[in-house]
């Protein structure tokens, strides 16, 4: 059974995750005065993409071609373990941590291909990729500390349980600054603005988007999937630890359609303030972003030292 | 006779007749006898190690064989764990010395260097079996010299060879120094040489006395370990000795300096006091941090792995620093996690750093270049190489599934629960470790990102490199090998759970099983659970099953010229090297770094608006060996200059001045 809830979760995660990007789009659009797409348009391009022959460069290698699953499958699994509609999640237990080296993952092997094709953006793409990696690390493990401190544990299933079913223990001076610092690593993991603009066209700006201008056919479609889905996760995780209402505890019917329709409505409205916050921020110069990394870092570190000084 | 004494007595018989057999026997063949007598020397201590850590106990004394004091000979579960290590690492440098070593004449390949190779690995494996004062002393010293002698097999080639063996040489005699004093200190103030005496009577020294000791210690075994500020000899000799021998070094040696401190603090002192384990995590946090910001932009391939070496013999240290702390704080359960994260992360670091060694040592023997901005394109020429050599960077990187991952997660683990009633220096101390971890794995990513990124993958940027081959089978077989133990540690690390209790709790920490409740399948801590083998499977199986859908739904691949924005035909010169992957983390470090660049732009001749050439220069100096050593070596310089009078030349001062250095020693001897 929580095999399967577990399953279903990732399905359901995969096929949302476009719908969300629709979503950030959408709210965009309309904020700018344009009609904007469907939210269904991501599917359609993803569909099309996925019918299309894939083209390597010609001095690419193995690293190229294995870049797109890999990111694929480490976001897939982290859809399966951690806890988005259930917090039984598949092993019991989905480690903050692993998570966290998961996706980590997944942006190396995105990095290493970038670098693969010998081309020019492609190294630049990954050497800024990998500094802003570098440098949202650790605070991302700083904020994972200040929220196990709680529950004493770093394991997501019992964070969000805590959370689910003692609603008052979100509340703290901690988890308002934990939840600072992870949202300004959000951002800057999903390479959204101001750390990086999702829909530049200019490629001397471009971080995420210029180690992908190689990918075309069924790779880009991969990665513009797990693109997609790790944005989802990434919002998900932060809806579940710090908004941790609706959450399934136990697997019956109803607490599992309450939790995907909870899900859905947080993921939802999250990506929406996302894509409102978007249209009135620039984005930052590339070495400006330290100084906002740095930002949160000291959040996090904030949110440690509230919680071990306040309990 | 047990299994562990017949298994040292091959090791150690075996590294002899590999030394003898060097000096005698002819050159078509030396390299593939002395590489396969030291890779069984090595197998064997494997078994030594693993019996002892095991729990089989062994001693042998030898009252003769030294004078005054003896040899005396003992194995515990620490002592076994490390020579676990030693052995596997020397097995592997063994097998890869056969191809590496096999060009003859100067070199890696020489009587000398062939002869040394199985002495300095078996001097590794007295280091952790002494069970004395001089014995360890003795094979500490052996070890010193058998590797600065190793460090030097290429000094015709360059400088560079002969500048770091001076500043090898100079630093570990440095060390040397300081155990000596300490240990022969120690010695007498708890009434004996053997370990077992002063374990006795560690109780009766003074807590002065017990500090100055650790101190002492610490310089000369976390000076061995490389950390900072005592490393600028590690990046210098691990990257001008032969490849082997770095391996050797940085896989086996630099882990006695651990082993040395755990032993000292833990085992002879009893645990001490916590601005001991203070000072030890501190020093380890400078080195994680230090080494790993040097790695990163570093364009020198074994220097980096050098620097990734302080970096994680800091990372060792930090836990050995915590495990001391919680100790003192009477958490002894944390402070059995933390010090079994540290063994693991030890066991880890041999096991990664001998297959990046092995095949930096490949890419240097194909290319003759150590330069990453001169390299690249390797994975068509030598794709067995950049497959091995990418799966430990993986695990150097602590990424997931790698083996680097499970043990920065138990540490992190150990950090992230200090306990409720730990105090004001733990509660502020293990965030800051927790942040410091996490700064050098995330810097690390990019260090090795950049390794097999630009060393290894696009276009050759050098002749040297467009030529490479791949490296001979025996070269190959060894990375496997090392490969393969990095596989065995990522998979099922839960199998060494059982050595690492029985070390922690001889070390009187806490009892087997308490901590790190181990299967073979999961790693179980108080309130978190790694699942190694299905990280593993997870993330291979995924991977698979999303290439073999995505392949079944559409057509398939094609080649083409890369589009790169609709860019004309495109060069090496326009790839990513190196230094220019590495050079927005350069700008956020600029402080910290301090770089020194050189712009020269020659003008042409008709006019000074026209340029000609723009030459660009940069170094990337060491700041703690400019700030710290520089200075000392000018002091010490200047001094010997201003000296120079009393060395005038007649016999009779010479023969005053040893009486008078005599006199001196009689007295302060008979004082106390």
């Amino acid at each position: 059974m929580t095999v399967l809830v577990a399953l279903g979760q990732a399905v359901l995660l995969a096929v949302l995750a476009p719908y969300v990007l629709g979503i950030t789009r959408a709210v965009r659009a309309r904020l700018e005065g344009r009609a904007g797409r469907r939210l269904g348009q991501p599917w359609r391009d993803l569909r099309k993409l996925l019918r299309k022959p894939p083209t390597s460069p010609s001095d690419a290698s193995l690293f190229f071609v294995a870049a797109p699953p890999v990111l694929m499958a480490t976001s897939l699994l982290v859809a399966i373990a951690a806890p988005f509609v259930a917090t039984t999640s598949l092993a019991g237990e989905a480690d903050l941590i692993i998570v966290v080296g998961l996706l980590l993952l997944g942006t190396v092997a995105l990095a290493l291909a970038g670098l693969d094709t010998g081309t020019a953006f492609g190294g630049m793409g990954a050497s800024r990729e990998m500094m802003i990696a570098a440098l949202v690390e650790p605070t991302l493990l700083l904020s994972v500390f200040a929220l196990s401190v709680r529950v004493g544990s770093t394991d997501l299933a019992t964070i969000v349980t805590a959370g689910a079913t003692d609603p008052a223990s979100v509340f703290t001076p901690a988890s308002a600054l934990a939840a600072a610092a992870l949202a300004i690593v959000t951002l800057a993991e999903c390479g959204r603005v101001p750390v990086d603009n999702p829909s530049t066209h200019l490629e001397l700006t471009m971080v995420h988007e210029a180690m992908v201008l190689e990918y075309s056919g069924r790779d880009l479609a991969l990665v513009e999937w797990a693109s997609a889905l790790r944005l989802t996760i990434l919002l998900g995780l932060l809806a579940n630890l710090f908004a941790p209402w609706g959450v399934a505890t136990e697997l019956t019917p109803a607490a599992l359609a309450v939790g995907t329709a909870a899900f859905v409505a947080k993921v939802g409205g999250l990506a929406a303030v996302l894509a409102a916050g978007e249209v009135f921020a620039a984005k930052l110069r590339l070495f400006r972003v330290p100084e906002l990394l740095a930002g949160s870092f000291a959040l996090a570190l904030l949110a440690v030292l509230a919680a071990a000084v306040l309990g | 006779m047990n299994v562990v004494a017949a298994s040292l007595g091959a090791a150690g018989g075996l590294a002899v007749a590999g030394t003898v057999l060097a000096i005698l026997s002819g050159r078509s063949f030396r390299a593939a006898l002395v590489g396969a007598l030291t890779a069984l020397s090595g197998a064997a201590a494997v078994v030594a190690g693993a019996a002892a850590a095991g729990g089989t106990a062994w001693s042998l004394v030898v009252p003769d064989l030294l004078p005054l004091t003896g040899v005396e000979l003992a194995t515990d579960p620490l002592s076994g764990w490390f020579l676990l290590l030693i052995g596997a690492v020397t097995a592997v440098c063994g097998i890869y010395a056969i191809g590496y070593a096999s060009r003859q004449g100067h070199g890696p390949g020489s009587r000398t260097s062939l002869a040394l190779l199985p002495l300095f690995a078996a001097s590794l494996m007295l280091v952790p079996v002494a069970a004395s004062v001089p014995t360890l002393l003795v094979g500490w010293e052996l070890m010193a010299v058998t590797s600065l002698l190793l460090v030097l097999t290429e000094h015709r080639h360059a400088p560079a060879v002969r500048d770091a063996g001076i500043w090898y040489a100079a630093l570990t005699q440095l060390g040397f120094v300081a155990l000596l004093v300490g240990l022969t200190w120690l010695a007498s103030a708890a009434g004996g040489t053997s370990f077992a005496d002063i374990r006795a009577g560690a109780a009766t020294v003074d807590s002065v006395t017990a500090g100055l000791v650790f101190l002492l210690g610490l310089v000369g075994f976390a000076g061995k370990a490389g950390a900072v500020p005592l490393h600028p000899w590690l990046p210098r000799a691990h990257a001008e000795s032969p490849s082997h021998v770095s391996a050797l070094m940085s896989a086996a040696m630099v882990k006695l300096g651990v082993y040395g401190l755990l032993r000292l603090g833990f085992d002879l002192l009893g645990g001490g006091a916590r601005w001991w384990w203070l000072i030890l995590a501190a020093v380890g946090a400078a080195s994680a941090l230090y080494g790993i910001t040097q790695a990163a932009v570093a364009r020198d391939i074994k220097r980096m792995l050098a620097f990734s070496t302080s970096e994680n013999v800091g990372l060792i240290l930090l836990g050995v620093g915590f495990a001391g702390m919680y100790a003192q704080a009477g958490n002894p359960t944390a402070a059995a996690l933390a010090l079994g994260a540290a063994l693991l992360h030890a066991a880890n670091h041999s096991a990664f750093k001998a297959l990046l060694f092995t095949g930096a040592g490949s890419v240097v023997r194909a290319t003759g270049t150590r330069d990453m901005d001169r390299l690249g394109g390797l994975v068509r020429a030598m794709p067995a190489t950049t497959v091995l050599f990418a799966g430990g960077a993986l695990a150097a990187a602590a990424l997931p599934p790698g083996n680097g991952f499970v043990s920065e997660w138990l540490l992190l683990q150990s950090l992230l629960h200090p306990g409720p009633d730990a105090g004001t220096v733990l509660t502020i101390a293990a965030p800051i470790a927790v942040a410091v971890v996490a700064a050098t794995a995330g810097i690390g990513v990019v260090t090795y990102v950049k390794a097999v990124g630009t060393g290894f993958l696009a276009r050759p940027r050098s002749d040297r490199a467009a030529a490479a081959r791949e490296s001979p089978p025996s070269m190959v077989v060894a990375m496997v090998l090392a490969g393969l133990a990095c596989v065995a540690l990522a998979v099922v690390p839960g199998l060494a759970v059982p050595a690492l209790s029985r070390i922690t709790s001889d070390l009187r920490l806490a009892g087997p099983g308490e901590t790190i409740a181990a299967s073979t399948l999961a790693l179980r801590v108080e309130a978190a659970t790694l699942w190694p083998l299905w990280t593993v499977v997870g993330i291979v199986a995924g991977t698979a099953a999303v290439a073999v859908a995505a392949r079944a739904l559409g057509r398939a691949r094609r080649r083409a010229p890369a589009w790169d924005c609709g860019g004309g035909p495109l060069t090496e010169r326009m790839e990513y090297t190196a230094t220019s992957f590495a050079e927005p983390l350069q700008r956020i470090f600029d402080n910290v770094l301090a770089p020194e660049q050189d712009v020269d732009v020659t003008h042409a001749a008709e006019s000074r608006y026209h340029v000609a050439a723009i030459r660009f220069h940069q170094r990337i100096p060491d700041r703690i060996e400019n700030r710290i050593y520089r200075p000392l070596v000018a002091a010490l310089r200047s001094l010997g200059e201003r000296a120079r009078p009393l060395a005038s030349g007649s016999v009779h001062r010479y023969l005053g001045y040893m009486l008078i250095a005599l006199l001196a020693v009689l007295i302060v001897g008979v004082l106390p």
